[in-house]
Order: C-alpha cells, then structure tokens, then sequence
C-alpha cells in the first residue's frame, strides 16, 4: 500500500496539465495547479466552475482524462482512491448510517491496521468536541455535529491532504463562522494541507491562505486573499471576489509611474503598476467602497478621479454601510458603498451627485476588453423601472 | 421491531390521536379479509389437528377431539421430511441470495445512468411469471430428463455417472427451488439497492476501504432490509412448497419435503387431522426461525 503510516505533516499537492472531459463537455482544461504543503488554499467559484470534480480528481472518485496528479513528489494519477494519502469531508458528510459516530471515526483506522484505533477516535472527537455523543448514530446529530464528526472522521486518519468539498454549506451562519475559526484553528495545530472547495467568497476570503478563483475549468487568478482582492486581473475575479465598478476606454495618456484612460471623455488615472494592460482599449476598475459620493463638482485635483455628475438610482441600507447605485450618463451605472457615519443615507434617489475616488485606488484589467463583456446593457427590468420612475418624477416636479 | 425489515422506513409517524372513524372504515376490509381467510381457516386447522378417528367410522371421518398425540406421530413419522424441507429451502435461499444480489446491484446501482436499460431489466427479472409457474418447472423435468442435453453432457464427460439422473435427486429440487424464487429475492434486493446513496461507498473508499471491504462493511450492512425481506420472501414458501419436490415435477420419493407430506395425508390418505398437525408444525416453526433471524439481522438500525 503506497500509506503505512500517519503523515506527521501535510504533503504537497500538484497538478499538471490535468484536463478533465464528461460526455458532451469539458469541467477543466488544462490545469496547472501547485499547493504547498502546509498551506490552506481554497478552490473559488461559481457552481458548475469545476472546483468540485478538481477535488474529486485529487481523491481519485474521478479519472483526469489527462495530466497528472502528484502527491507529496509521487504520482497518484493511477492509484484508486483507497490507496491515497488523502481523506475528503464531503459536502454530504457522509457519515455511515448504520454505524455509530465512534464507529464511523474509526473506520479509516482500522483499514489500515492502525493500532488502537478506538482511543484516537476519542482522541479526533474531542477535538471536534463531540467525544460525549461517541455512541450516538449520524441521525441523532444536527447538521452542525455531522459536519464536526465528518470533519473528525477525516484528520484522524493524518492524511498527508485533506479535501473539503463545501463543508460549511448547509450550516446557518453562526454556526458558519464558528466551524470557519475551529477549522483554522485546526489546520493550524495540526499542521496539514487543506484544500477547501468553495462557492463562498468570505469563506474563501477568511480562512485560506492562498485563494484560486476558478472559472470554466480554468484558474482565473491565484494569492493571497488581499492581493485578489486589490488587484483582480480579470473582469470575472474583480466581480465574483467582491463587487466593482469597471470601465473600458482607450488609453490616452502614459507616464513614468500611470496610465489616463479616456472614460466616457473624462480622463482617469490609473497607478502603472497596478494596471496590467499600458495601451489601447483597457478594462479599468476600482472598489465601491474606495469611492465617496460628493454633492457638489470637486474642485479639480489631479491624485483624484472624478466622474460625474450622475443620479442616484438606488440607496439601501445594509447595516455598516449603505449601498447606492449612481447612473453616470455615458459610463452607466456605478455602486457605491458609504461606510454609516452619520445617522440615515447622506443623499436620497433621484439627487444629483458626483463620485470620486484616490487614483492610487483604481486597478487595470489584464482582459482584453473585446473578449469581455463591456458594461452590462442597462435593459434590465429593474433599472427600466427605476429610470420610468425618475422620468414621472421629474414630470411631476416641472407640472 | 420485527416486521420493520419490509418498510422503507422504520421512522414511525407520529399517530394521530383523534378516534377516527374513517381509518376504521378503511381498515375494515382489511379486517374482514383477515378474519376471514386467515384467522377463520387458522382455527378450523388447529381444531382439525386434535380430531380423533370415528370408531368403526370410513377412512377420512374424523370426530372432534383433544388428541395430542396427532402432533407426537406426525413428527414422528414425517421429522426427516421436515428437516428435509427447511434444509433445502435454506440452501435455495442462500443460492438465490448469492444469484440475485449481482443483478439487483447491477440493475439499483450501475444501471442508474440508464433508466430505460433498467426498466428493461426489471422486466426480465418478472418476466417468467407471465408463463405459469407449473408449465416452467416441468419444462425444467424435460431439460433435465435422462434423455435430455443436461444430463448426456453431463455424462459423457463422467461427471455424471451412466446410470445418473438428475430429476429426482435433491439438486433438482433446490434447483427448482431456487429458480422459482429468484425474482422474490431480486425485486426486494432491488428496492433497496436503488436507493443505495453511493457516496457512502465513494466516503468508504475515501477512508482507505478497498472495493471488496466496502462492499462488506457498507454497502451490505446498508442493503440488510433488502436481504432480510428477500431472503424471508424465499424462505418461507419454499420450506413449504411441495410442487418442485414432487414426483410429478422435479422430485423423487426420497426429495419429498414436508409439504409433499401434507398434500399426501390432506388429499391421498385422508388422514386430516396428521396433515393440519404438520402444518401447525411448519408454521411455528417458520415463525421461530424468521423472528430470530430478523431480530438478529439488526435491521432495526437502519433508517
């Protein structure tokens, strides 16, 4: 067997070249995919992106139609699922019926022969904090302790690579953040590599070390949460990680250290170093919260970008912050996130507003604008309501 | 509890507590049908198993009574046939069991992608009751015949020897046996295998568990109210089937079950009161073996 014995710590895990074919489509293409050992690294993306049958290829439930898959330097591409150094908490749990909790624990144990398996099933539970429902069965637990003792059923058995195929889905939220620190806390204690399936970009955002957006079988972007976060490289990174407000123009002008694109007419700055793309047609963007909503026209300033003036469409309130939507007239519509430092929203819909933002602040697309999607067509039925009701009001006002 | 093994699910609802007269009504029938065809004729089979002979009476009159020695000299005459039946009718359930286990799995679990493959197959399964069950077995006494392909392969490779048959022998009769129960022990297998959650099998193989092992420990502990009421379904008629085991069928003189003994002195000797004393002894202990067997296949712990 190619595991004898506990790994002591986590295994790198690398993919090459791994293209995954089903009947009638492709779920990956050509993917490279390296994880060091040690590391939490999530797998992100919208559903139907891939993510889980990448996992499932790592367990071996499912055959790569080529490539390779390398385990801690070897090669498992051939070995069934039973022969790897990898255990899965699957999104299901999983958690053998007919057996009790204690029972399921063991069983990764006993398959391998490893000695006294009964005390360090106690010894996984208790860290799960579930020893005392041991001899319980899986249906007279909750949602959240299947979760911990699918979870306990796994890192018991040491496995060089733990999988986590969306673990946390079906929990309500609390519970969510708790089993989002325990799991940290874990990995963190016992030292393996985690590689964690998700379509939840907080939980990705929160617990991974390195996050890998995933789109359509491929690897969009890959680093550290903040670096995806402050420096998407593609239209669909800088929307599903998040929300932005992006831009395509040509560009116009170049220095040492930034780049003007022609938006709409208005020029805007944007840091050399944080665009990807120095000529022709750009994609640029920046953060709705990095941008404030002003009132009146700013006195030109040339470390900020202004756009505007604009109307408000939309204000909702979330709580911390509050969300407005401003149609620009030629750049469409922006969003706009106001962190709640006065009592109620600044400005009301319908008010006239200018939006501005640091040009340190702005990021440039590593798209190509032709390939992308453009601005999204303002065709949908709720903007058309709200630009009729703008209309009706101002026809009101003027009768 | 012991007849949980032939519901889907052991969860019991919780009952209403209001008396309805509706579920009286439509559990009426049901009474009736009770009542009448089992319970009334139960009765009348244990009153028959303690008649006495009518002095200087004709052969097959009967007079009521409270003979228990009918009992002692049914067992006494007839024990090696009824051994005989719950022997071959254990060795026609395990044999249908090993058969039918692959098919169902075949058709609940790998033939899942293909439902009309599976639909197909099912059909196959029930196939053979559109053809009487009587005209099937004697189509067996012909292919098994002396003179039949079976036995002269058979023989001319010395597996049999020349002056071997094959009707007439126990392999026949279990044979037969098991042949006519197969689909019993598919369709409830099936019922279960079909709804057989794969990914605990994917969750075993995860854990280390090579296919043989999750074969063992999870897929078969999670099939058990498939095995249970399928091995049920064959067992008890087949302990008292008596047409496979007759000389008419596949039997022989030496192959008869108790069953062949209870349609002797019920239909042939007339001597009613042995016959209903040696089905009382079949059912009880039926009733015996099927609820150790239940209560130790642990299908309580299923959900």
């Amino acid at each position: 067997m190619a595991i004898a014995s506990f790994a002591d710590k986590g295994a790198d895990l690398e993919l090459v070249g791994i293209t995954k074919r089903f009947p009638g489509f492709t779920a990956i293409e050509a993917l490279d995919l390296s994880i060091p050992a040690g590391s939490f690294f999530a797998l992100l993306g919208p559903s139907g992106c891939g993510k889980t049958t990448t996992l499932r290829l790592v367990a071996g439930l499912e055959e790569p139609t080529a490539g390779r898959i390398l385990i801690g330097g070897k090669d498992v591409t051939s070995t069934k699922p039973f022969q790897r150094p990898v255990n899965t908490v699957f999104q299901s749990y999983a958690l053998f019926p007919h057996m009790t909790i204690l029972e399921n624990v063991a069983f990764g144990l006993r398959r391998r022969k490893v000695g006294d398996p009964v005390a360090k099933a106690h010894e996984a539970l208790r860290l799960v904090e579930l020893d005392h429902l041991a001899a319980r069965r899986p249906a007279q637990l909750s949602g959240g302790q299947q979760q911990r003792v699918a979870l306990a059923r796994a890192i018991v058995n040491r496995p060089a690579l733990l999988l986590l195929d969306e673990p946390l889905g079906a929990l309500d939220l609390k519970l969510r953040r708790q089993m989002q620190l325990e799991l940290k806390t874990i990995q963190t204690e016992v030292g393996l590599t985690f590689l964690h399936v998700t379509h939840d970009q907080e939980e990705a955002m929160t617990m991974a070390d390195t996050v890998a957006v995933m789109n359509k079988g491929r690897i969009e972007q890959m680093g550290a949460p903040e670096e995806l976060y402050e420096l998407p490289r593609t239209a669909f990174v800088a929307n599903f990680l998040g929300q932005s407000n992006l831009f395509t123009g040509q560009v116009t002008g170049s220095s040492a250290d930034a780049i003007v694109v022609d938006v709409a007419g208005v020029p805007i700055t944007v840091p050399r170093t944080r665009a990807k793309r120095h000529a022709g047609e750009v994609t640029i963007g920046v953060r709705p919260e990095k941008v404030s909503l002003l009132t009146e026209a700013p006195a030109p300033d040339s470390a900020r970008n202004v756009l505007g003036p604009g109307r408000v469409t939309d204000v909702s309130f979330s709580g911390v912050s509050t969300q407005y939507l401003v149609q620009v007239p030629g750049v469409g519509e922006l969003t706009v996130f106001a962190q709640n430092m006065v009592f109620g929203p600044v400005v009301h819909e319908g008010a006239e507003v200018w939006i501005s933002w640091n040009a340190d602040h702005g990021f440039g697309l590593e798209d190509d604008p032709a390939d992308g999607p453009r601005f999204a067509p303002d065709d949908s039925t709720e903007s058309i309501a709200v630009q009729r009701r703008i209309a009706l009001e101002e026809e009101l006002e003027q009768a | 509890m012991a007849f949980t093994a032939f519901s889907s699910q052991a969860v019991v609802e919780q009952a209403p507590r209001k008396r309805s007269v509706i579920a009286l009504v439509l559990l009426l029938p049901g009474i009736l049908y009770l009542v009448l065809f089992f319970l009334a004729p139960l009765i009348s089979l244990i009153i028959t198993s303690f008649q006495q002979p009518v002095l200087d009476g004709d052969i097959g009159e009967y007079t009521a009574g409270f003979q228990w020695q009918n009992y002692a000299d049914a067992m006494a005459e007839y024990w090696p046939l009824v051994l005989r039946a719950f022997g071959y009718a254990l060795i026609a359930t395990v044999l249908a069991l090993v058969i039918s286990y692959p098919i169902a799995y075949f058709i609940g679990v790998k033939a899942r992608r293909w439902p009309l493959l599976q639909s197909l197959m099912l059909t196959l399964v029930i196939a053979p009751f559109f053809i009487s069950f009587l005209l099937r077995t004697l189509a067996w006494k012909q292919i098994m015949s002396d003179e039949g392909p079976i036995v002269v392969f058979l023989k001319s490779i010395a597996v049999l020897p020349s002056d071997g048959h094959l009707t007439g022998t126990a392999f026949s009769v279990i044979f037969g046996l098991t042949y006519n129960f197969i689909p019993f022990m598919t369709l409830p297998l099936y019922a279960t295998l079909e709804r057989l959650d794969t990914r605990y099998i994917e969750a075993g193989a995860d854990l280390y568990a090579s296919p043989w092992t999750t074969f063992r420990k999870i897929t078969i502990p999670l099939s058990m109210p498939g095995i249970v009421s399928g091995t049920l379904l064959t067992f008890i008629p087949a302990a008292g089937d008596y047409i496979n085991a007759s000389r008419d069928f596949l039997g022989s003189s030496s192959t008869a079950m108790v069953g062949n003994a209870i349609e002797a002195n019920f239909l042939v000797l007339q001597n009613y009161p042995i016959a209903a004393a040696l089905s009382i002894v079949l059912m009880a202990v039926i009733l015996i073996i099927v609820g150790i067997y239940v209560r130790r296949s642990g299908t309580e712990d299923l959900i």
